[in-house]
């Protein structure tokens, strides 16, 4: 990273980064989840709170590596919140609701036999947020808005 | 208890990431299912799986698990040791099943 940038940064109070999550990969799919975590943890944010993040990032990251041809996941942590936003190009959510509801999966059978498509990943996303939107196009992609409070008590 | 002190007791077969035997284990955890692991495991548990595939890696290095343990004499995927001797995961084995596995540390002492 730049020092100019960085200086920006510090001087706006706020650390931010874009991270590219291609479709299919399984080959890396958790890196970008690892690699938040490990800031996250040498910025000296409490582990409740990057649990939480852990658990959401993770869940969104795969959803990318599943599903799409490929995705972005834009990082922005600030004296008072973690914002997360997770946008893909891929077949999108026809029924976001019945896509909420948990244990419900579009997983292929393959994919189940490796431990994916439980229908946890987007319920569990909500369920460590603070602010959560889903937001989806069929044939386009699918946009997730995830902000995890540092205070907050969403334990 | 030392990861060390489990894989002689229980006779783990060590696979990868022999350097990192000295993790401290704090607990165990039981599941296939990767969703339920990242929500629900600790920091520092043993994990037992009858997955294979090389994404079992990265849910431990997220989670910072103590180990892996392949139950049931199953074995890994060529490409999931390389990332466990890469991540520095250590990716235990067993003849036992899951039940068996968990029944054992249990009497270790090893608790959720």
């Amino acid at each position: 990273m730049k020092l100019r940038k960085l200086a920006k940064m510090a001087i706006e109070n706020r650390i931010e980064h874009s991270f590219v999550i291609k479709g299919k990969d399984f080959g890396n799919a958790g890196n970008v989840s690892t690699k938040i975590k490990d800031l996250l943890k040498e910025i000296g944010i409490p582990p409740s709170i990057i649990r939480r993040v852990a658990i959401a990032t993770y869940e969104a990251e795969m959803n990318v590596v599943m599903y799409a041809n490929h995705g972005t996941l834009n990082f922005a942590l600030t004296p008072q919140k973690i914002e997360i936003v997770v946008d893909d190009r891929g077949p999108g959510i026809e029924d976001i609701e019945l896509a909420m509801q948990e244990g419900y999966s579009t997983a292929t059978e393959e994919m189940r036999e490796m431990g994916f498509g439980a229908g946890m990943g987007l319920p569990n996303i909500k369920k460590n947020s603070d602010e959560f939107e889903i937001t989806s196009e069929v044939n386009k992609g699918t946009k997730l808005r995830i902000v995890i409070y540092l205070d907050s008590k969403n334990e | 208890m030392k990861l060390k002190e489990i894989v002689e007791k229980l006779n783990l077969t060590i696979i990868a990431g022999k350097e990192k035997l000295e993790n401290e284990v704090t607990g165990g955890y039981a599941s296939d299912l990767l969703s339920d692991v990242i929500a629900n495991s600790k920091e520092g548990n043993l994990w037992l799986t009858l997955q294979t595939h090389q994404n079992i890696i990265a849910v431990a290095t997220l989670k910072e698990l103590a180990g892996i343990v392949i139950v049931n004499n199953r074995e890994p995927d060529e490409e999931t040791v390389r990332k466990a001797e890469q991540e520095k995961i250590p990716l235990l084995g067993s003849k036992l099943t899951a039940f068996e596995l968990a029944g054992k540390l249990y009497e270790l002492g090893i608790k959720g």
